[in-house]
């Protein structure tokens, strides 16, 4: 049992070294703007897990996973908007009690699908079964059709521009491009007090810890190498009895239900969601932090998250316009040379050991760098002469 | 058709692929315990009717009945768990897993999402895989990853990861291509072992190694049954010797 949850002695110390950064390094060297930063990107690490279960395990890569990202946050966004548009601090609207985007587009009454989610338990179960719901729909009508590889990742993301298009679209009741803004209190508590973020922060970090020893269990076990399988050689599967397509929706819905967590996580440490948030940009950047991290490793998942996104932070910061750039860069870089990730060098740099493992990828690099090289002075004179 | 004592019973099956009928009006009985080769040139649709029996491909008519109950129309995973097991072409295994997880996978409970959650390897399952595993010789070789064991291995495994499933019939692909002498022995031999209590149905072109292992052999020729009868007979026969046999 020890075993399927933490992954033996090894995967425990690499948990506990994962926790240690999380609850005790960061908290201590990094002032509350910063720590409120790395609690944002921990909530696309939700999303950077169940993208090694859907894509790492089970091959199938959904280019769409902002969109249950978005769900998620949109159903967390829609109680905070509702607690915050109560009558007395809405009184001056023209139609008071309801969110003021509402009131701005001339709407008189909440929409009907609004009303429920001025219930926090509804809210709270709606952040995880909007998600799930929509991922099943979708699987079902892709995987029972034999849809997959690349035409699943271009359906996902078509998925993804619908999502966010419809949300532009209807300003009256998804509060439009804006966003759902000026999110204040939780059930009375203020999110946005130095405090909560402190406790927000918390709270992500243990329920981002508490799916990845939930998920080691699954992977583990024998759905896990059921996924593998699938992955490897479906059909072998499929003529043994199991019923592939369910077990690829089940992982659809999976990484979906974990990624409307994240995106819930998101609104409460951020005060806002909008539709800029669940589009097609942000859903390949979220493959990307799973690529880099290493698509077949939990922990790697997250850290690739991490480092990418404080890359992202530091980098856009000086050098604004040369990000997409680097990021775009990076996801080449790591696919070409470390399709593992960073969790592939880590463990291939644990067996071989250090040394040896510097010196034979600076060899590789090196050679490398000289086909490259080769090849660029190659071109142009080819060019120049044609 | 109403009931009978065949354990399969294909009755005018035809599939067409834009209009070239790979096979036509197809009847073939196997009695319950049966071991029936079948064989014909390339494009015979040999394979074909595999891929039919087994869900693969969706014929354009006609009936396949498994102990009486209607294959077509099922999917590939209810067919599998009605009883019958189906062995590719190239071998396929799962080159990641160990021989031992080979086998456990193939193991038939946790088919399902939910059973695949609650399913733990218990001391029956372990059991079921070492006998399979000494049955197609590969005890020493357990903890092994597939993608290291060699092409006759390979085959044998994917053979022993249908026993797991002890299915009532057994479909192989040309078993032994690209298998060494020696190896094809030893296949042979495994495919009479297995065929106790259970009927198989193989694709051969190797006629020696199917002498030595045929009670029927079915011969197929551009998707019709061109002869069928025992292989002295099928030897005799004038027409098989002129498309297949060669004089």
């Amino acid at each position: 049992m020890f075993k399927r949850f933490f992954g033996g002695r090894s995967g425990l110390t690499n948990l506990a070294l994962l926790a240690i950064l999380l609850f005790a390094v960061l908290p201590l060297s990094l002032d509350i703007f910063r720590l409120n930063l790395v609690g944002k990107y921990l909530t696309y690490a939700f999303v950077a897990l169940g993208l090694v279960v859907l894509w790492g395990k089970g091959g199938v890569l959904s280019l769409g996973q902002g969109v249950f990202f978005g769900l998620g946050g949109y159903c967390m966004a829609m109680f905070l908007k509702l607690e915050a548009s109560d009558p007395i601090s809405t009184k001056i609207q023209s139609t008071p009690g309801i969110p003021d985007f509402m009131d701005w587009n001339q709407l008189k009454a909440l929409p009907a699908f609004w009303v429920p989610f001025k219930s926090l338990p509804f809210s709270l179960l709606a952040v995880v079964v909007v998600p799930s719901v929509v991922a099943f729909i979708v699987g079902l009508a892709m995987f029972k059709r034999r849809v997959g590889g690349v035409y699943f990742a271009i359906i996902t993301q078509a998925l993804a521009l619908i999502l966010s298009l419809g949300i532009d679209g209807n300003q009256g009741v998804t509060g439009g491009r804006n966003g759902i803004t000026d999110l204040r209190t939780l059930w009375g508590w203020d999110i946005r007090a130095q405090s909560s973020q402190y406790i927000l922060y918390f709270v992500t970090c243990f329920l981002l810890l508490a799916t990845i020893v939930g998920l080691q269990w699954l992977l583990s076990g024998r759905m896990g190498k059921t996924l593998g399988a699938i992955r490897d050689r479906e059909d072998r599967v499929r003529f043994s009895g199991y019923d592939v397509d369910l077990f690829k929706v089940s992982a659809f819905v999976l990484a979906a239900g974990i990624a409307g967590v994240g995106g819930a996580l998101f609104v409460l440490q951020v005060g806002f969601i909008s539709p800029s948030l669940v589009g097609i940009v942000p859903s390949i950047e979220m493959v990307i932090f799973a690529a880099v991290g290493g698509r077949h490793s939990l922990l790697g998942a997250v850290y690739g998250t991490l480092i990418v996104n404080t890359g992202k932070s530091l980098f856009s910061e000086t050098f604004p316009q040369l990000w997409l750039f680097a990021m775009g860069g990076l996801f080449i870089a790591v696919v070409v040379l470390f399709p593992n990730g960073l969790a592939g060098i880590w463990d291939l740099a644990r067996r071989q050991g250090w040394s040896k493992f510097v010196r034979a990828k600076a060899g590789t690099a090196a050679a490398d760098a000289v086909g490259l090289a080769s090849t660029l002075s190659a071109n142009p004179a080819k060019e120049g002469k044609s | 058709m109403s009931n009978t004592s065949f354990l399969l019973a294909i009755e005018d099956l035809t599939v067409s692929f834009d209009g070239f009928k790979a096979v036509e009006g197809l009847n073939l009985y196997l009695e319950q315990g049966e071991l029936r080769v079948i064989i014909g040139p390339n494009g015979a649709g040999k394979t074909t009717v595999l891929d039919m029996i087994c869900g693969k491909t969706r014929p354009t008519a006609g009936s396949i009945m498994f102990r009486n109950r209607e294959l077509v129309g099922l999917r590939e995973h209810e067919i599998v768990r009605a009883g019958i097991g189906r062995k590719f072409q190239t071998p396929s295994i799962y080159e990641n897993l160990t021989v031992r997880e080979n086998l456990e996978l193939s193991y038939p409970r946790g088919r399902t999402v939910l059973g695949s959650l609650a399913f733990r390897v218990t001391a029956e399952v372990n059991e079921r895989v070492g006998k399979v595993a000494s049955e197609i010789g590969l005890s020493e070789q357990l903890e092994i990853e597939g993608a290291f064991l060699s092409h006759g291995q390979k085959q044998w495994l994917e053979i022993g990861m249908l026993l797991m499933q002890e299915p009532d019939l057994l479909m192989l692909d040309e078993p032994v291509a690209g298998m060494s002498p020696p190896e094809r022995e030893k296949t042979a031999a495994l495919i009479r072992r297995i065929s106790a209590g259970r009927a198989i149905i193989v694709i051969e072109h190797d006629m020696e190694f199917v002498s030595r292992i045929a009670d029927k052999v079915t011969v197929l020729h551009l998707g019709k049954i061109l002869a069928e009868g025992s292989m002295a007979e099928i030897q005799r026969h004038p027409k098989v010797i002129d498309v297949y046999l060669g004089h």
